[in-house]
């Protein structure tokens, strides 16, 4: 076999005295597709920014050819050929797609910026991607998972010997992932090193040659895809039988005709979502199911009061409380947890016990001020709860993984003892125990009488836990139909828009 | 390192314990402190009691600051609370009366509360850049205090509205009683309600806050009322000083000296954490260092760049970037307790 592209050697990283990436070794092949798998808080990121130069080595070395290298910045790294694709999107908001793109590597024409090369440039990586925007709109617009394409349409902009891309389809439907792949195999022809982090063990199986699984910080083991069982694969994640995965079945199913504890009706706002009626009962589970930019999000933000409805009603146990703005939501028990966990979730410098007591905080008011000994503790049982890790409450949120940050988020709505959750990708990000911990809690939740709406972009999920679930297309609810009479497939084949282009 | 060396406060009080004592060494009558009449004399307390208008200013700019804003109209509030009072004094029949200075100071508070309220409002409800809103008021403030002196500097002779920067009360000055009472107020307001971890919120991610059910506005308009009400007092105090209403010379470049109070006790200026012991500290700095100058007889041209210099040189070794280069020049040991591999400083790549 020829010699690796790039070899790191007992690489380690310490936050404060915590090792969060210890002694690993990591190898990546020209022409290979590999993997970093492994629970959330492993150390996954830790190692790619490492590797990229977006964290210094507290102990180890990282060769690049052969050759003992140093990156002191992701700019250094990406001199050598060497791009990242951060798991928080790293772009800029205020400007447009095509200077997202171009960033670091504009191209220039007698020292003046080319603009319209650069334009071009950018509609050309992104139709490769298959995604068809105009570059010069302003990024912001866009949706967590056209910025995410966007972030890996700069990535492949230039000439690559090594991308990283860290949990780069978290929010990308099946056709997106799919040209995502079909990329990423076009670059793995050309010679290009590719590492893939994900969650999701179908794609690592669809598209890695090899993979190298982390737990604790620690290496577990680097193997070939083709050999390695996904039941051998989980354990060696998880370090703990997958026997202790069982999705919990539900105990009760909502009554049918049971007076609708959210009851919209023609709820409009601008074009994102149109005359959407929706009920939903106590103790029910209604899945939400649309492509990219169908309005799944839309529809989700309308309902708890994120967004300022342009048309319909929303009544709430049949009162006549009209929501209006999210603190009235959350007074009458609807709250929102959304799909955009980093500018519209965590908060975060402060604390783990201050961001999951923040939403309780914030309905007490500022004068009834929840002791810090009492934070602490409400903190702790939810993060016993959840299973978050590390256990430690005064640690910024900020350094938290990024499921154990998802956690974060639930803890917090889950506080306020609500009695309609709007889940919007609750499990982005989170690990494949993880995933079935929250799946398990929303069916809990629900069983309890909570009501729930969850919107996902994977459908056995939608299927797994929902009772109903809204087929949601350009804006509309199309159609709402039970669970149980749907397979995946089928599911997959009614959310796509016939006609249109997608 | 031990665990109060990484204490956020440890570098600005090294900082002014430094400051302290050059200054101590240069000239020992500095830390003198000597009694008279049963009051105390000193520069140190000369110190505490001239910092009192920007240890105001510089409380509420912290608290705007902690939310991503930014009030540059404190000294032209200044300028129009000190017109109001001074106008009501010199205009009533009993300019020494101590219920005439009462109604004369609360008014004029109020007067700075109103225009606090109007850059909330700009600010938090019409959603302004900060840094806008309060230029508004910062430019248009001196013709207003100017208007209501007639465009005079009027000057006043009353005892009491003299007391509240010269006075003493048991043996201090009457300004430092001032400077402790809204210390204490930030600090009760802040940390003993819920509001400072709010405010905290709002500034580090506004949307989130919002989502969660924050009041986000409420908590913006109020820091910019404080910022005003605070701002207010220190125009009294400031007229109280001159005994005189100067709408061009009161509170001058105060906004600015405030700023680098609060950034000299480690708040951010891009808002979230604030520390509200860390501007009382920076604002001692600011003004040992003011009294610094005075006494090393800098002349008024060169004082500018002298303060630039000590100024720079304080943040220099605030910076923690400065910190690691200087632990990497000097070869320091990390404060992790990994085996020192070797790290590949030698490396050549
Ligand atoms: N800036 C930081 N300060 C302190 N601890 C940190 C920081 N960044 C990460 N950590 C810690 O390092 C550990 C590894 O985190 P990392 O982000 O690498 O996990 P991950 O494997 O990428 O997880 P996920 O799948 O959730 O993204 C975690 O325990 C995390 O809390
Ligand atoms: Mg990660």
């Amino acid at each position: 076999m020829e010699d690796p592209l790039v070899q790191l050697t007992g690489a380690t990283v310490y936050f404060g005295a915590d090792a969060a990436l210890d002694g690993v070794d990591f190898r990546l092949f020209p022409g290979e597709v590999h993997s970093l798998i492994g629970e959330n808080g492993a150390g996954k990121s830790t190692l790619i920014k490492a590797l990229t130069g977006a964290l210094p080595l507290s102990a180890g070395r990282i060769e690049l050819d052969g050759r003992q290298v140093r990156f002191s910045s992701p700019r250094e790294a990406q001199l050598a050929g060497i791009r990242a694709v951060y798991q928080e999107i790293d772009l800029l908001p205020n400007l447009s797609v095509a200077e997202n793109i171009a960033l670091g590597s504009e191209s220039h024409r007698w020292g003046v910026i080319d603009w319209a090369r650069m334009r071009d440039r950018a509609r050309e990586v992104l139709r490769d991607l298959g995604l068809d925007i105009d570059p010069a709109s302003l990024l912001g617009q866009h949706s967590v998972a056209v910025q995410q394409l966007i972030a890996i349409a700069r990535a492949i902009s230039t000439d690559v010997r090594v991308l990283v891309l860290d949990e780069p389809t978290s929010s990308l439907d099946q056709g997106e992932c799919a040209e995502l792949f079909r990329v990423i195999r076009d670059l793995r022809e050309r010679g290009v090193a590719v590492v893939f982090i994900s969650h999701f063990l179908d794609q690592v199986y669809e598209v890695c040659d090899r993979v190298t699984v982390l737990r604790d910080g620690k290496l577990v083991g680097e193997y070939l895809t083709r050999e390695l069982l996904r039941i051998d694969l989980v354990q060696a994640m998880l370090g703990r039988s997958v026997e202790d995965l069982r999705t919990r079945s539900r105990l009760r199913v909502a009554e049918e005709g049971a007076e609708p504890f959210l009851c919209a009706r023609s709820v409009s706002v601008g074009t994102g979502i149109r005359e959407a009626d929706v009920d939903l009962v106590e103790g029910e589970v209604l899945g939400v199911a649309g492509l990219l930019g169908s309005g799944r999000t839309e529809l989700a933000r309308a309902i708890t009061g994120i967004d300022r409805l342009d048309a319909g009603i929303i009544r709430i146990q049949g009162g006549t409380d009209a929501i209006d703005g999210p603190r009235s939501a959350i007074s009458l028990g609807v709250v929102y947890s959304s799909e955009n966990r980093r500018t519209e979730g965590i908060i975060g410098d402060l604390s783990v016990a201050e961001n999951i007591t923040l939403a309780v905080q914030a309905e007490r008011g500022i004068v009834r001020r929840i002791a810090p000994a009492r934070q602490r503790e409400l903190a702790l049982s939810w993060m016993e709860a959840l299973d978050i890790r590390p256990r430690d409450p005064d640690r910024p949120a900020g350094t938290l993984s990024g499921g154990n940050q998802q956690k974060v988020l639930l803890a917090r709505l889950l506080a306020l003892a609500p009695r309609l959750i709007v889940l919007d990708e609750p499990t982005r990000g989170i690990d494949v125990g993880a995933k079935v911990e929250v799946q398990n809690l929303v069916s809990e939740l629900a069983d309890n009488g909570l009501s729930v709406m969850f919107i996902s972009a994977e459908l056995e999920e939608v299927l797994r836990v929902g009772t109903r679930v809204a087929i949601v297309q350009g804006g509309r609810i199309v159609d709402t139909v039970s669970c149980d009479e749907l397979t995946p497939a089928e599911l997959t084949a009614l959310v796509a828009q016939p006609g249109e282009p997608t | 390192m031990t665990r109060w060396m990484r204490h956020r406060l440890f570098l600005p009080v090294v900082s002014l314990v430094a400051l302290i004592l050059v200054n101590a060494i240069a000239r020992p009558r500095f830390v003198q402190i000597t009694v008279r009449d049963g009051e105390l004399y000193g520069a140190l307390i000369d110190i505490l009691r001239n910092s009192a208008p920007l240890m105001l200013v510089a409380l509420g700019m912290t608290v705007v600051i902690a939310t991503r804003g930014i009030d540059l109209s404190v000294g032209a509030v200044m300028a129009v609370s000190g017109a109001v009072a001074l106008t009501i004094i010199d205009g009533s029949s009993d300019p020494g009366n101590v219920g005439t200075v009462l109604v004369a100071i609360v008014v004029s508070v109020l007067v700075a509360l109103v225009l606090g309220a109007w850059n909330g409002f700009l600010v938090a409800v019409l959603e302004i850049q900060p840094i806008i809103a309060t230029l508004v008021l910062m430019l248009a403030g001196r013709g207003v205090a100017l208007l209501i002196t007639d465009g005079f500097i009027t000057t006043v002779t009353s005892p009491p509205l003299k007391y509240v920067a010269s006075g003493h009360l048991l043996g201090l000055p009457f300004a430092l009683f001032i400077s402790v009472a809204a210390i204490a107020l930030i600090a009760l307001m802040e940390r003993r309600t819920a509001l400072g971890v709010l405010t905290e919120a709002v500034g580090i991610n506004p949307e989130a806050s919002r989502l969660t059910g924050v009041r986000s506005r409420g908590i913006i308009l109020g820091a910019y009322v404080v910022s005003g009400t605070f701002a207010g007092v220190a125009g009294v105090i400031y007229s109280s000083n001159i005994m005189a209403a100067d709408a061009n010379a009161a509170g001058e470049l105060i906004e600015l000296y405030a700023i680098l109070a609060v950034v000299l006790g480690g708040t951010s200026l891009t808002g979230g954490k604030f520390s509200i012991a860390g501007t009382v500290i920076g604002v001692l700095i600011i003004q040992t260092l003011q009294s610094t100058i005075l006494f090393l007889g800098v002349s008024s041209a060169e004082s500018p760049v002298f303060f630039a210099f000590v100024v720079i040189l304080v943040v220099l070794i605030q910076s923690p970037r400065v910190y690691q280069v200087a632990r990497r020049m000097t070869g320091g040991r990390r404060h992790h307790p990994a085996p020192e591999v070797t790290t590949g400083v030698e490396v050549t790549s």
